[in-house]
Order: structure tokens, then sequence, then C-alpha cells
């Protein structure tokens, strides 16, 4: 606890706006340590996405960083040169994306969507990316690899796409994987499921996920830290567990009274109320009013 | 279920082929003009006239003369050309190997060109580079291949005649070919003297007709690629660490490539139909010039054995895109 070990992600400060002068990140700071789940849990449009994206260097064009770092294992991103950040990230990073219907190519079987990555961008030999990618579709209990190398991503239900984008995300044993609500897509008996499998994976090969969900049922399964996002902002961070004991913001105990229990599934779900949301509006206010003042 | 697919296919065919006959048939003799009259002297006697027109098979009625056509055209024979007094078939084959030697090497052009233009405006996207692109293609699409075939020959026929802007090759030069692909059979031969010498001849006219197609595919594929590269799995491609460049060729032009495909297709009927004057303009011996002297003679067979062929080529260039289609789509083929 006492070795200040170099986080695997460290998010410093970052302020990102879009070409309307509207911020959608305001001065965002948070971690994930070496082998450690930090859920980032907030509202649809909260900007989870935008965060995942500015670490992984795919932000859409309109969409500009103006402040702060983003250190990779140390590495600080945005000193790279555009070729030596993508090759990083593409050694070190993978994704897991959030509707795995749309995060395969169409036209390209499964087989070398899954080992594009390693034999192309880290050069391994065909024969060890082969295999590679056939453990790990053991490891997501696919059970007829053959079969599912070969198909083209129509031919398999969304549940085993998604199990194929776990397995080629943990293929190349990346420091950081960025999950982006991999369970939303998925039809609730199969969410459970793939929930399980990266849980699972994650253990066994102890790597940091910083896992982007709206759904604090799924905080509370898998991960060891929480930030809650509100409007671009980060309004609370804490342990997973002392946030559940003891929710600090107005805006977090609001989110837990709008989560359905499963010890009362029938309670009416709560909306953020009024009280809360003019809190959060003055709080965001204060914070573009102390940004705009350095930054004019 | 294909088989029955391809069969109907083919029947699709054979009544687009048969429409097209029985409108040239008619057309062309319901058009003013006479091909006998053309073909005497003007001292010639009305016994004379009626004596030929029998000759022809023209003091039939129209339907009649239309079968007695049609059975020789189902046994191969589409009778003999009034102004050249030869076999019509053997007319049409001796000309359309250098029709579809122009055309294709234009559809090469058309597709390197629109196909980089493409490429490289979807990789600079939001920059002076798309910009340019943008405007050039708007340019090269606004003016028809006929007008290209003028400036190009104004440019470098007159102002800097650096080429050859007349003819298929340089006459002076021994050809020892056996059929009438030159073109192919030089690059067979390993004759690349003349193959150098029959693209020099190609260059302009291909251009003249590559030009407004490349325009087409530079934008349409441009949009359709820019389309793709939002998707999620280019994205994901991204985060994979491949560059923007790879991206394009490797997981979006496929895709991109479909809808860009059809109209191709399409278009590259256009581009053979606009054989015609652009092989006029620089006396190219294809086809599409030998057409324009049977309209100029009212030479009847030959223009329904020319206008059948070309309509022949349409319907299979449509097939061929259908089955390209098929193939490039992975959803199509198996389901
Ligand atoms: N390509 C884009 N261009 C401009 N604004 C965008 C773009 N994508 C998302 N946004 C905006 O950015 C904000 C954050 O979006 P996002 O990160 O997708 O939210 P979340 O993932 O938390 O639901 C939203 O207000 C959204 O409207
Ligand atoms: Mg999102």
């Amino acid at each position: 606890m006492n070795a200040p070990a170099k986080p695997c992600l460290d998010i410093r400060n970052l302020s990102a706006v879009l070409p309307n002068g509207l911020r959608v990140l305001r001065s965002v700071s948070l971690a994930v340590e070496p082998g450690e789940v930090r859920a980032l849990v907030g509202e649809s449009g909260a900007g989870k996405t935008m965060i995942g994206k500015a670490v992984l260097g795919v932000l859409p064009p309109s969409v500009r960083i103006v402040e702060g770092n983003m250190l990779l294992e140390g590495e600080d991103l945005g000193r790279l040169a555009p070729k030596a950040r993508r090759t990083l990230i593409g050694a070190r990073t993978a994704l897991i994306p959030q509707d795995p219907l749309t995060a395969l190519n169409p036209s390209r079987r499964i087989g070398p969507q899954m080992t594009d990555r390693l034999v192309r961008i880290l050069g391994w030999s065909g024969e060890k990316a082969d295999a590679r990618i056939r453990q790990l579709l053991d490891e997501v209990q696919i059970r007829d690899p053959e079969r599912v190398l070969k198909c083209y991503p129509h031919e398999l239900s969304g549940g085993m796409r998604q199990r194929v984008l776990i397995a080629a995300a943990f293929a190349a044993e990346p420091r950081l994987i960025v999950a982006d609500e991999p369970t939303t897509a998925l039809d609730v008996t199969v969410q459970k499921q793939i929930l399980r499998l990266i849980a699972q994976l994650q253990r066994e090969h102890g790597t940091a996920i910083l896992f982007v969900t709206h759904d604090l049922g799924v905080v509370a399964k898998i991960s060891q830290k929480v930030s809650v996002l509100y409007a671009g902002k980060v309004v609370e961070e804490a342990d997973t567990a002392a946030l559940f004991a003891a929710p600090q913001h107005p805006y977090t105990l609001a989110l837990m009274a709008a989560t359905p229990r499963y010890t009362d599934p029938f309670a009416s779900l709560k909306p953020v109320d009024d009280k809360v949301l003019a809190g959060l509006a003055a709080e965001i206010a204060a914070a573009d009013q102390a940004w705009r003042r350095p930054h004019g | 279920m294909l088989l029955q697919r391809f069969l109907i296919r083919l029947l699709t065919m054979a009544i687009t082929l048969f429409g097209v006959a029985v409108v040239v048939f008619i057309v062309i003799r319901v058009a003013p003009g006479d091909p006998i009259a053309m073909m005497l002297p003007p001292g010639a006697t009305d016994a004379d006239i009626a004596r030929l027109r029998a000759l022809y098979g023209l003091d039939k009625t129209i339907v009649q003369q239309f079968f007695i056509w049609l059975s020789g055209v189902v046994r191969g024979d589409f009778g003999t050309s009034i102004s050249l007094r030869q076999d019509v078939l053997g007319l049409v084959f001796n000309r359309l190997p250098a029709t579809l030697e122009l055309a294709s090497v234009a559809l090469v052009m058309a597709v390197a060109i629109g196909g980089t233009m493409a490429i490289l405006g979807a990789r600079e996207r939001g920059t002076a580079v798309e910009a340019g692109i943008d405007i050039a293609s708007g340019a090269a699409l606004s003016i028809p291949d006929f007008l290209w075939g003028l400036v190009l020959i104004l440019l470098f026929g007159v102002l800097v005649p650096v080429f050859d802007i007349s003819g298929r090759v340089s006459p002076q030069l021994d050809l020892p070919f056996a059929t009438q692909f030159y073109l192919f059979e030089s690059i067979v031969r390993l004759r690349f003297d003349l193959t150098r010498d029959l693209l020099a001849h190609m260059l302009m006219p291909a251009i003249a007709l590559a030009l407004p197609l490349a325009a087409i595919i530079s934008q349409l594929l441009k949009q359709s690629l820019k389309e793709v590269l939002d998707l999620d799995y280019v994205v994901l491609a991204r985060v994979k660490g491949f560059s923007e460049t790879q991206v394009i060729l490797r997981e979006a032009l496929k895709n991109a490539a479909l809808p860009t495909l059809t109209l191709v297709g399409v278009q590259f009927t256009f581009l053979i139909g606009g054989t015609v004057i652009v092989e006029r303009l620089f006396s190219y011996e294809g086809l599409g010039n030998m057409a324009i002297d049977a309209v100029i003679n009212r030479d009847l067979p030959l223009i329904q054995g020319i206008v059948l062929v070309f309509a022949l080529l349409f319907v299979l260039i449509n097939l061929a895109v259908d089955m390209m289609y098929a193939l490039l789509n992975p959803r199509l083929r198996h389901g």
C-alpha cells in the first residue's frame, strides 16, 4: 500500500469541448490501478463513452481535448507522436464495445478479425496467434471454435459475438481494457453470463479494466473502485464498498434510489428529484466559472 | 433455388433483348431516309429501285421483314450490310474487340483514378485535400465525355501535339495479330512495343470516356467510405493500432464499395454508349465508329446487328455486376 506504484491509467484534469464551445468533459481526473476494475457510472449522455474514446485515441474529430493529461503506465499519451501513440494503445489496451452487433466487420470472417492485431500489430506468427485465440475462445466457453472462426458475424448470436470480442480483447494480454457498457445491448439472461465471464477473465489475467456502465447493480458486482459522472464531471469517487455503504454526493444517493433492487423489484423507481438537479446545475456552473477564468 | 433464380434471370435477359430488337427494327424503318435511294446513282429507274428493294426484302411488310430477320438471327445469320455488302455478324465481330479494349482501358482508368481520389479524400476528410478532390470531381462530372474528347484534341492534338490522336495503331507497323484483340494479343505475345503504340492511341479517348465515371466513383465511394469510417468495427480497428490507411483498405473499402459497384455497372453501360461519339472524334476503328457510318448510310441490317450486340453487352454487364455484388456480400451468399 505504501509503494507509490504507477497507476495503469491516470487521467488528470481532462477537459474536452465540442465545436460550439460546450464542455463535454469537465476537468475529469480518475486513475485505474494495475489489475483493478474501476467502474465509471452515470446516466446516458454523461460522457462515459467520451472518456473511453479519449483514452483509446478515437475521439470523433469534432471533439477537442483542451486541457489535461492521460498517462498509460506512466507514458503521457498527449506527448507521443500519432504513430507511436497508436502503436502503444494497440499494444497495451483493448476495447470491449457496447454493441457486439456493430463492432465486427460484416464482410470479414471471425478468425482473421480476432488474430489481426496479434499478427499485424504485435508481430506474432500466424500459428502462435491462432493457438492463442483458440485458448481464449475456450476461456469464454465457446465449444466449437473451428466453426466460429470460420463464421461471418451475422451467423452468430449477439451473446456469441460479445464472447468473441471479449476473447479478442484479452488475447493480446493488454494492461488496460476499456469495457463500454458491454452488456447493455444484450438480452437480460445473456447479460449475467457475459458479466460473469468478464469478471472471471479479469481475475485470471489480472487485467485492469475501466468499466463503463449506467447500472449501479453492475458496479457492485464487478468493481473495486467507482467514479460517478454527471454532465462530464466526476461528482464522487470512492471504493465501491464504501460508496454503497455511505454515498457522499446527493446525486449518488439519487442514482441508488433509482436502481431496482432484487429484494423489492416492483418498487417504483424514483427519478432524480428537482432539488438534487438544481444542486448539480449550480455545481457544474461553478466549475465552468472557475474553469473559464484561467482559460479566457 | 439458385438454378431457379438463374433461369429467371436468363428469361429476363432474353425478353430485354427481344424488346430492344423490336423497337430498333421499327424505329429505323419509320425514320426518314431510304437506304436504296442512297445506293443508286441519280438516274436509276423505278424498276431498278424495286428490284433492289426486293433483293434486300424491303418490299415486304414490317412484320414479315421482322420475322424473316428474326429467324435468321436465331440461326446466327444477321443478314448482309447494304452499304458494305458483307456479312453483318462478321463486320460486327471484326470491330467489337477494338471497342471492348477501349472501354476496358477506360474502365480500369476510371476505377484507378476514382478509387484513389475516394480513398485519399476519405483519409484526409475535413481538410483542404478533400475540398480539392470535391472541386476536381465536380468539374470532371459536369463535362460529358465527348466534350472531354474535344478538349483533349485541342490540348494535345493542336496546341501541344504529343500524342497520336487518330486511329487505333500506327499504320506503318507490321501487326502479327491473329485476332482483333490487338492490345490483349500484344501483351500475350510480349510485343510491348506494340502495346505502347496501342495504348498511346487509346490514351486520350480512354481518358475522355473515363473522367466522368472517375468523378462519379470518387464522389460516391468517398461518401460511403466516410460513413463506414464512423462505424464501431472501424473504431475497434483503430484501437487495435491500425493506421487510417490500413483501416480504410482492410476494414472499410470492401463494405463501402458495394453501393458504388452497382452504380459503376450502370455507368459502364453509359461509358460504352459514349464510345460511339468518342471513337468518331478520334477516328478509332471500333464498333461505335462503324455505327455512325451505318446510320448515315441507313444500313438497316448493320444498325440492327450493332444495336443488338450493344444491348447484349449491357445485359451481360448487369449480370456480371449482380454476380460480383453477391460474391462481395456474404449475407447474400448464404441467405
Ligand atoms: N460525435 C459527437 N459529436 C459531438 N457530440 C457528441 C458526439 N458523440 C456524443 N456527443 C455528446 O457528448 C456527450 C457525451 O456522450 P457519451 O460519451 O456518448 O455519453 P455516455 O456514453 O455517457 O452515454 C453527449 O451529450 C452527446 O450528445
Ligand atoms: Mg455511451
